[in-house]
C-alpha cells in the first residue's frame, strides 16, 4: 500500500478545506472498497481525511411529508433495517441486503456505496496493463478479453464496466437525490446525473466536483414505492456482485391498469440504468406479463453483447418479467 | 536445512541432461535456484517471525511501485486501542496498519486471522462496538476509542462462549483457520436476530467461508446456540 498521511476530521468544513488543498487526497468513511483497492495499487492517495466521525449518519424524516433523508454516513446495515426505510422503499432495504456480506454492511456507508468504483477484473488489478479507467488511454481490456460480468447498455469502445452497486439501482428507481457539499458550498445532484457512461472518458466515475463531499441522499416522498421489488441475479446464492439487477416499482389501478412505473437495472451499465422507455410504455397497460415483456424488450432494445456476455440481454429481460410480476402480485 | 530435505519436500530433480531434466526445470525452475527460492522463503519466515516489530519499519510495507518522492513524512500515528476491555497504546503506528495487522503484529493476539486481506473471506471478523466488521479493511488509527472484542475476548475466563462451546460440540471446523471469523460473526448473527432458522443462518453467514466445507455443521452450532445459549456453555 502507498504511504499516506491520515488525519480524523470533526467538522464538515474542515473535511472539505482538506481535500480541496489537496487533490490527490481521498475522504475515509467505511474503507471497505477505498483500503481495498489501495491495497491493490489502484487507488494511491497521498493523504487520506477520515470523515467517519462527522454528524452524517442520521436517517430521518423531511418536513412536510417531502421524503426522507439518509446521511451520507449511515452504514448500509442500519439504512437497510430503518424502519423508514423497510416499511416505505421495500425496494432500498432489499437491496441493501442483497449487497456484499452483513460484516461489510456494517461498515459501508451510503456515500461510500454510491462512490464505489466497478469490480471489472482489469480495472481492478493492476496486472493487467490495460484499463482505460484506471491508465486513460492503455485500452479496454475487457473489450477483446473475458467479460461474461460486463455491460451490455450504454457502454462505449473504451470501457465496458458496470457499476457494482444494488443500492444504487434502488435509489435510481426511487428518484434520489444527492445532496453534495463542497468548496463552492452545496448543491443537490438528480441519482441519474451522479454518475456517467463512460464515452471517451472513462476514468471519471461522476459528475462531482474536486473537494464536494456527499453529505445525504434524499428520497422523495413516493407512497406508491410501498409496492416495489429488488430482484438481484448472481452465481451464488449469496454474498455476489449481479449479473443483473432489477429494481422495480409499480403504482396499479384499481382498474388494474399501471398509474405509475419505475424500473431500473443494475449489472448492465456503467451506471444505475433507469429504464424510462420502458415505464413509459408500461403506464396505461393492464399489469400483465405480456406488458412486462413489451417493457423488457423495450428497455434491452439497444443492448449491444460482447463474447461472453450475450445471456445477459435474455436474463436482463426475464428479470424484469420477474420482478414486475413479483410487485404486480403484492397485495395493494 | 539439507538440500536433501528440500528434494524430499519439493521434489528430487531427475538424472540430468534428457527431456524430463528439461520439463522438471521448467515447472520447477533450475534446481540451484529453486533451492536458493526456497532458502530464501524460509529465512523471510523465520526473520517475520522472530521480528514481530517489523512493522514499525515503515520500509516493510512500501509498496515498490511508489516513488520514494511520493511518500509523505511519515512521523507514526500514537493510537489507543482498548480491546477487550484493555487499553493499549500503540505509539509511532504507520497510519497503514489495519486494525488485522496491529492486533496480530502489535498486540500478539493472533486469534483473529488474516484470510484473503481483502475482505472476501470473513477470517478477520472482529466486533467493534459490538458490530461485526472484517478488520483487514479498517485502519487501526480510525477505531481510537471503539471497543473492540477479538475471539481471544469472548471466554469469561475458562468458561467459553456459548458459541464458542457450540462449536466445538457440532465440530464446526476442519482445519479451524475460519473459526475465530466465524465465531465473532456468529456471536453477532445470534444477537442481531438473524439466526432464527437454518435458511437465514446461511444468508447471514455468507460473509464468511469455509474451505474445508464444515458449513452444515457451522450452522447446526449456531443454531444451538441460538436455542441453548446457557446448556451449550461449559468449562
Amino acid at each position: 500500500m502507498n504511504p499516506f498521511t491520515y488525519t480524523r476530521v470533526s467538522d464538515q468544513q474542515q473535511a472539505i478545506a482538506a481535500v480541496a488543498a489537496a487533490p490527490q487526497a481521498k475522504f475515509l468513511g467505511g474503507g471497505t472498497n477505498l483500503i481495498d483497492l489501495m491495497k491493490m495499487g489502484v487507488e494511491a492517495p497521498p493523504q487520506l481525511i477520515d470523515i467517519g466521525r462527522l454528524p452524517l449518519a442520521q436517517v430521518e424524516e423531511l418536513p412536510d411529508g417531502k421524503g426522507i433523508r439518509i446521511g451520507a454516513l449511515a452504514r448500509n446495515s442500519d439504512v437497510a433495517e430503518h424502519p423508514l426505510i423497510a416499511q416505505r422503499y421495500p425496494v432500498l432495504s432489499q437491496a441493501f441486503l442483497a449487497g456484499a456480506s452483513p460484516q461489510l454492511r456494517n461498515m459501508a456507508t451510503v456515500g461510500g456505496n454510491l462512490l464505489q468504483r466497478t469490480r471489472c477484473y482489469y480495472f481492478y488489478d493492476p496486472a493487467f496493463p490495460q484499463c482505460n479507467k484506471r491508465n486513460p488511454g492503455s485500452g479496454c481490456g475487457a473489450l477483446n478479453g473475458f467479460n461474461r460480468i460486463h455491460a451490455i447498455l450504454g457502454q462505449s469502445e473504451q470501457c465496458i464496466a458496470t457499476n457494482p452497486s444494488d443500492m444504487n439501482v434502488a435509489l435510481a428507481a426511487l428518484d434520489a437525490v444527492v445532496r453534495v457539499h463542497g468548496p463552492e458550498g452545496e448543491r443537490e445532484i438528480p441519482i441519474g446525473d451522479l454518475h456517467r457512461l463512460p464515452g471517451n472518458t472513462p476514468n471519471v466515475d461522476t459528475n462531482l466536483w474536486a473537494g464536494e463531499l456527499i453529505t445525504a441522499v434524499d428520497l422523495p416522498a413516493m407512497p406508491f414505492a410501498v409496492r416495489s421489488h429488488y430482484l438481484k441475479m448472481r452465481d451464488r446464492a449469496s454474498y455476489a456482485f449481479a449479473l443483473v439487477s432489477v429494481a422495480a416499482v409499480l403504482e396499479v389501478g384499481a382498474d388494474g391498469k399501471i398509474k405509475e412505473a419505475r424500473l431500473a437495472l443494475g449489472g448492465v451499465a456503467h451506471k444505475p440504468w433507469r429504464a424510462l422507455e420502458a415505464e413509459k410504455q408500461l403506464v396505461g397497460q393492464t399489469a400483465d406479463e405480456r406488458s412486462f415483456a413489451a417493457a423488457a424488450q423495450a428497455a434491452l432494445a439497444n443492448a449491444k453483447a460482447y463474447k461472453y456476455n450475450e445471456f445477459k440481454i435474455e436474463l436482463a429481460k426475464r428479470s424484469i418479467i420477474r420482478a414486475l410480476s413479483t410487485v404486480a402480485a403484492m397485495p395493494s | 536445512m539439507e538440500d536433501e530435505t528440500f528434494d524430499s519436500l519439493f521434489g528430487a530433480p531427475p538424472p540430468g541432461g534428457d527431456d524430463a531434466d528439461i520439463e522438471h526445470q521448467l515447472l520447477f525452475g533450475n534446481p540451484a535456484s529453486r533451492r536458493a527460492f526456497l532458502k530464501q522463503i524460509a529465512g523471510t519466515g523465520a526473520a517475520l517471525a522472530l521480528a514481530p516489530n517489523l512493522l514499525n519499519a515503515p520500509r516493510a510495507f512500501a509498496a515498490e511501485s511508489v516513488p520514494a518522492q511520493a511518500a509523505p513524512a511519515m512521523g507514526g500515528l500514537d493510537v489507543r486501542l482498548k480491546i477487550n476491555g484493555k487499553e493499549f497504546a500503540l505509539q509511532k503506528l504507520d497510519p497503514r496498519v489495519t486494525l488485522l495487522d496491529a492486533l496480530r503484529e502489535r498486540l500478539n493476539l493472533t486469534g483473529s486471522k488474516k484470510g484473503c486481506d481483502h475482505g472476501q473471506c470473513g477470517a478477520c471478523t472482529v466486533l467493534i462496538n459490538g458490530r461485526r466488521v472484517n478488520s483487514c479493511l479498517a485502519l487501526a488509527a480510525a477505531h481510537e476509542g471503539d471497543e473492540i472484542t477479538t475471539i481471544e475476548g469472548l471466554a469469561q475466563g475458562d468458561q467459553l462462549h456459548p458459541v464458542q462451546s457450540a462449536f466445538l460440540e457440532h465440530d464446526g471446523f476442519q482445519c479451524g483457520y475460519c473459526t475465530p471469523g466465524q465465531i465473532c460473526s456468529a456471536v453477532a448473527c445470534i444477537k442481531e436476530g438473524h439466526a432464527k432458522d437454518d435458511a437465514e443462518i446461511r444468508e447471514w453467514m455468507s460473509g464468511n467461508l469455509c474451505r474445508c466445507g464444515a458449513y452444515p455443521n457451522i450452522v447446526a452450532a449456531i443454531r444451538e446456540a441460538r436455542e441453548n445459549p446457557a446448556t451449550s456453555s461449559r468449562a
